[in-house]
């Protein structure tokens, strides 16, 4: 479990998230939207240790994250794993060394035990014959699942997923939201999306907070997201005109 | 004001290189990587240029030793001189500033915006000590080696130069450059080779590492990073030149 409690954080005079507070639970999938600019990825990257928050606390399982310095965060650092946007995946390096690579950086495994672990990532994730091509080889929905599979290899206990449909066709984003949604249920893993895609909405929000100018503005799941009566949350979820067409 | 945050950022940058290796392992294999990249692939623009670096010292100077009282064997002299002092230091070291400078920077500032330090970074790896210090310490022991390739180019180029053109014979230009050789100026040219060696990969990387935006960011970080290391390579040039001969 992740608690997010009263974080702030600005850049300059801007002020992105102000007094957030949630509890991200686990063994769900835990999603966090919002328009474009309310500070849903600010507040990933402050979750995460990327940017340091203003004020307010992070905590992993009653541990302070956010008081913690570089080499105290290593431990739980190594219990993350992150899906990026753009997969970020290491373009020098194969499919294979991509998934190895925290392996080889940070356990003892032996080069057998790598190996194993490597070829059960990416069975995992439905990509049993990839091994050895590299990022520019492969497709999009191909490299999100490689992302997924080097997000596992350390058996993680918490993964966060930023926009993990975006770029992707919506077949291949039903797709990875399944895999995530398994993969969390399987491993009992605090699963944090940040996402903009109403499907994955509607699927997988066991535990949705709605961001609005950087502060939290409704929560709850993908039932009662539909029926908020929030004019906020409702303009966000009913946008599209499918949607608009399903609530009628 | 701005120059002091980027002083300042610099060398906190520098502090982080030197955290404890994840795996030592990886780091040796990263060093000889690098190794590969920055001083194999570089051998052949390095000789290219050191021999007609050296082939134009010596008509030059044939060119303007116009008094008849200086002996002919002074050509040689001033190309092996030349080169050991100056040109293969400065000028191998500027060209690697463009070659390998550039590459370091846009490679570090490609992984930026790409989000794939980031992704070192949560796995709790420390980014900057895995992606420069072994590129630092590949390019401080191995560009040594490539301007002890180049003054020997350059000053086999010299002679090539004056046999070819008839300006200077083989005798003369092989006294020269026995004539009066100091050791110390290969070492003083050591000493500079290192020097550029730790700005080029430093800036280049410190240039690539805090990238912020996309493709157009990471050309201007590239070139911002060839810039300012030929012109800290110049300046540097002076200070140990003053340091160490006067």
């Amino acid at each position: 479990m992740i608690e997010v409690k009263n974080v702030s954080k600005g850049f300059g005079e801007k002020q992105i998230l102000k007094n957030v507070s949630h509890r991200f639970e686990k063994g769900k999938v835990n999603l966090i939207i919002g328009g474009s600019g309310s500070g849903k990825t600010v507040l990933v990257k402050c979750m995460v240790g990327l940017f340091e928050v203003d004020s307010g606390r992070i905590e992993y399982d009653g541990r302070n994250f956010s008081e913690m310095n570089f080499k105290e965060r290593k431990p739980i650092r190594q219990e993350i794993g992150m899906l990026f946007q753009g997969s970020a995946l290491f373009d020098s390096m194969t499919v294979e060394q991509n998934v190895m690579f925290p392996l080889t950086m940070l356990s003892d495994l032996s080069q057998q035990e790598k190996t194993d672990r490597v070829n059960f990532c990416l069975q995992r994730v439905n990509l049993p014959s990839s091994h050895k091509l590299f990022p520019a080889e492969i497709s999009g929905g191909m490299k999100k699942r490689v992302a997924i599979a080097r997000a596992i290899a350390m058996n993680p206990k918490y993964l966060f997923c930023d926009e993990p449909n975006s770029g992707l066709d919506p077949k291949t984003s039903i797709v990875i939201d399944e895999l995530i949604m398994e993969i969390t249920e399987e491993f009992q893993m605090t699963t944090i999306i940040n996402t903009h895609d109403m499907n994955s909405v509607i699927t997988m929000g066991d535990n949705i907070l709605f961001i609005h100018k950087g502060e939290k503005w409704w929560s709850g799941n993908e039932q009662e997201i539909l029926k908020s009566g929030n004019p906020e949350v409702d303009e966000f979820i009913f946008a599209s005109k499918i949607m608009q067409h399903l609530r009628k | 004001m701005k120059i002091f945050f980027h002083l300042g950022r610099y060398w906190l940058f520098m502090a982080s290189l030197f955290g404890k290796p994840e795996k030592f392992s990886v780091y040796r294999r990263r060093v000889l990587e690098e190794m590969e990249s920055i001083g194999v692939s570089s051998l052949g623009i390095v000789s290219l240029i050191s021999v007609f670096m050296g082939a134009v010292i010596t008509i030059q100077t044939v060119y303007n030793l116009v008094n008849p009282l200086v002996p002919l064997y002074v050509v040689g002299l001033v190309a092996r001189d030349t080169m050991i002092i100056e040109f293969s230091p400065t000028i191998i070291m500027l060209v690697l500033a463009g070659k390998v400078g550039s590459s370091i920077a846009s490679e570090i500032g490609t992984m930026r915006v790409t989000e794939q330090i980031d992704a070192l970074e949560i796995m709790g790896i420390n980014s900057s000590g895995y992606l420069v210090f072994p590129k630092m310490i590949a390019a401080i022991f191995i560009a040594p080696f490539l301007v002890l390739i180049s003054m020997f180019v350059g000053i086999a180029g010299g002679w090539v130069a004056g046999e070819l053109s008839g300006v200077i014979p083989s005798t003369d230009y092989i006294k020269g450059i026995q004539y009066q050789f100091l050791p110390f100026n290969v070492t003083f040219a050591m000493i500079k080779t290192v020097v550029f060696a730790y700005l080029i990969t430093s800036i280049s990387s410190y240039q690539g590492f805090y990238t912020d935006g996309g493709a157009l960011e990471v050309g201007q970080s590239s070139t911002r990073a060839v810039v300012y290391s030929s012109v800290l390579i110049l300046i540097f040039d002076y200070i140990i030149t003053q340091l160490i001969l006067i």
